[in-house]
């Protein structure tokens, strides 16, 4: 009894010190201002980040449009109603699948190669013999890490978005047979600019900053050993996953919610 | 450079992704309307407006020229007055129009429908619609069905 207390302490103090190291981190990095120097290194991160993660995006984008097309067409040709198919598609997409699914494709491609990388680094000791020679590897790892990751994942949001409106259209449209102008005005008519869009565009801001965070934070604070930097590599996908969905339903009931 | 490569993929990328956004903005969204020019507010008072929502369209003939911005309850009347922004560009509805709201198919959603009248005295920005019709409440109308059919030929 006594034990399963001192453990349950044991357990709260170290969360306590990861959420205060992880806290620690971010403030460090973010408060450097990137100069124009940084800004090739932000651009190299934006390319190993966003560009790589390319086609996984794509491709699962336009796979998910074509099969909310499918399912929707299937469903909703039951009321007669294949007209709301657009609408249907669009706003799932819109406000849910495109934020939320990217980025937890975003967590697996680009979250745990930040991890590991980073984690490589220190423990080959990169990261110490970087400060040895009085180089911040703040400034030089982490804060464009950090800002490639803030930066590509509304893009990559986006682009899954647009994409898999794409397939539901060459579904729904070409395939299936749906009026392809009810379709692109009835999506007009319903999809708002500020409320969906915008909000979806925050959305996936703010599970671009988190994803990136942890991926950043496992990786700086990783064992030195290669069991460490696997289990930090796990913990990344882990719990930037539940960070996402976690964080995507506390947005969307402020966002969405009866509460405004 | 030696990174140009990947810096000139980076910028595709980024520009994919505001092409990405910008279709969003343009082909999924209203945005269109959203950015659009000027426009006048008309006032109706209804008794009732059913489904009737902020940004439902105002049709005249079948065309929309204009959005619902707003409605609200009149406090004196108790009755919802509904707030129209017509386009400025149909700025030519005379005092006798009128407005119904009807309902796009049997089940669609409701809209307000702008009959134009023919007086001269044209209606201007926060102008009042008298000739109102209210919403069709369907509920309402099978519940009359019921209760108007003759009894006893069961």
């Amino acid at each position: 009894m006594n034990d399963a207390i001192a453990r349950l302490g044991a357990g709260t103090l170290t969360f306590l010190a990861t959420l205060g190291r992880s806290g620690h981190l971010l403030i460090r990095s973010l408060l450097l201002i990137p100069g124009w120097r940084d800004l090739a290194r932000i651009s190299l991160q934006i390319f190993s980040v966003g560009v790589k993660s390319l086609v996984i995006i794509v491709v699962a984008g336009f796979f998910i449009g074509m099969v909310l097309g499918l399912q929707g067409y299937t469903n909703l040709v039951r009321f007669g109603a294949e007209a709301a198919l657009g609408p249907f598609v669009a706003l799932s997409l819109v406000r849910e699948l495109g934020p939320v699914v990217s980025a937890l494709l975003f967590a697996g491609r680009a979250g745990s190669s930040l991890t590991a990388e980073i984690g490589l680094m220190k423990a080959t000791e990169q990261l110490a013999g970087m400060e040895l020679m009085a180089v911040d590897p703040l400034r030089r790892i982490v804060t464009p890490r950090f800002w490639a990751g803030f930066i590509s994942m509304p893009l990559l949001a986006a682009i899954f978005t647009a994409v898999g409106i794409i397939g539901a259209y060459l579904v729904g449209v070409s395939w299936l047979g749906v009026d392809g102008g009810s379709f692109w005005s009835g999506m007009q008519d319903s999809v708002d600019f500020q409320k969906d869009i915008l909000n979806g565009v925050v959305k996936s801001l703010v599970f671009g900053f988190v994803v990136t965070w942890i991926a950043v934070f496992r990786g700086y604070d990783t064992l030195p050993t290669s069991e460490g930097i696997s289990r930090s590599t796990t913990q990344t996908v882990v719990h930037s996953s539940l960070a996402v969905l976690g964080l995507d339903f506390i947005l969307t009931a402020l966002m969405f919610g009866e509460l405004n | 450079m030696r990174s140009s490569g990947s810096q000139i993929l980076v910028g595709l990328f980024m520009l994919a992704g505001f092409a990405a956004l910008v279709m969003l903005g343009y082909k999924v969204s209203n945005f269109q309307e959203f950015a659009r020019q000027d426009t006048y507010t008309l006032i109706a008072n209804f008794t009732n407006i059913g489904g009737l929502k902020v940004r439902s369209p105002v049709k005249v003939g079948g065309v929309v020229v204009g959005r619902v911005s707003n409605i609200e309850l009149d406090n004196r009347s108790l009755t919802p007055v509904v707030y129209m922004a017509i386009a400025a560009e149909y700025d030519q509805f005379s005092s006798e129009s009128s407005a119904a709201i009807q309902t796009s198919g049997l089940l669609g959603e409701q809209f307000i429908s702008l009959t134009p009248g023919g007086d001269e005295v044209i209606l201007e920005d926060g102008d009042e619609i008298e000739d109102t019709q209210s919403a069709l409440v369907l509920e309402d109308l099978i519940g009359q069905f019921l209760f108007n059919r003759p009894s006893g030929n069961n």
